[in-house]
């Protein structure tokens, strides 16, 4: 009848398939609202307005852990855009998805997370833009809620390695990863973006590793 | 207090833009096909990236502990098909039970 059906189907479809998700990334929130709120970390408020603006939790655990330990905040900058800097490539993989003018495109691009992108990933390069939708405001919401109750219970949670929480978000990224391994190509590059990254880890500043596993994508250049 | 601002501001107007370039400047233009396959494999070697670093490395040390047991229970359980939240689920169990009985 109106063609806002089929959209409305794939913005409840990512919103959908995101709620587990926002369950571990609330969680996460929590446990970032905790670390921000007390002692060396960047405070309540500050913590609040990061998760809503910056809504990228490795760069955001990353900043607060530096502030925290060395209190140097340009080291701490550095660090959060360089592990952000894979938004680059990642929001022009879903550049050509998104639609609308430039006021709209911009602020459907603050959406786009890890998980966002990877729910509305279509395989083959091509990405549902109601679906990245859909599922970046139930992320944003779980993170942002969850960094509240955080900074709000404050220490009263435990440590959220006793919890198991940090196995949580490299299972996650697998759960992530294992359907997109349909392929040759996939497979070596998945292989070959691990390998870049677990080589860099020992030598270069925390982000800088996944940035450069990006260019294990560039077999892609070769023919088929 | 006033240098917690400046992170999260830094920060936040940083990451606003690196996520806005490609779509403002890009826009609904698709990419040339080379680009395209390129771009096409950034999913899988930037995932695959993200599960090594978050299950091996601690900042700049690489560290094998009670997360490699949760991301070994998690490759099981995706295996079997479960749903995301189960396979997130049994990773976090799996590692707080390592950790609880001191084998991790």
């Amino acid at each position: 009848m109106d063609e806002s059906a089929p959209i409305r189907f794939e913005l409840r479809r990512g919103a959908v398939t995101a709620v587990p998700l926002g369950i571990a990334v609330g969680l996460f929130g929590v446990s970032f609202g905790v670390l921000s709120a007390t002692s060396g970390g960047i405070g309540a408020l500050p913590a609040i307005v990061m998760s809503a603006t910056t809504f990228a939790g490795s760069a955001q655990f990353a900043a607060v852990s530096i502030v925290a330990g060395s209190g140097q905040p340009l080291a701490a900058i550095a660090a959060a855009l360089l592990l952000n800097a894979r938004y680059l490539p990642i929001g022009v993989s879903v550049a050509p998805f998104l639609t609308g003018g430039p006021l709209r495109r911009f602020l459907h691009a603050q959406l786009v997370v890890d998980e966002s992108w990877a729910i509305a990933a279509r395989g083959e390069g091509r990405f549902d833009p109601h679906r990245l939708i859909g599922a970046g405001v139930v992320l944003w919401l779980a993170w942002v809620a969850g960094t509240i109750v955080g900074v709000l219970g404050g220490e009263a949670l435990g440590d959220p390695a006793t919890l198991g929480l940090d196995a949580a978000f490299p299972a996650l990224f697998l759960a992530l990863l294992a359907p997109q391994l349909n392929g040759r190509r996939p497979v070596v590059a998945a292989l070959a973006g691990a390998a870049i990254a677990l080589a860099l880890v020992p030598f270069t500043p925390a982000g800088v590793p996944i940035i450069a596993a990006a260019a294990a994508a560039l077999i892609g250049l070769r023919p088929r | 207090m006033s240098e917690s601002w400046a992170v999260v501001l830094a920060v936040g107007l940083g990451t606003i833009a690196i996520k806005a370039a490609g779509p403002v400047l890009l826009g609904g233009r698709p990419l040339p096909g080379r680009v395209q396959s390129v771009v096409a494999l950034l999913a899988p070697a930037l995932l695959a990236a993200l599960v090594a670093t978050a299950a091996v490395s601690t900042g700049q040390q690489l560290v094998l502990d009670a997360r490699v047991l949760g991301v070994l229970a998690a490759a099981l359980t995706i295996a079997l098909r479960a749903p995301v939240l189960l396979v997130v689920i049994v990773a976090a169990a799996t590692a707080a039970v390592a950790r609880l009985v001191g084998i991790a």
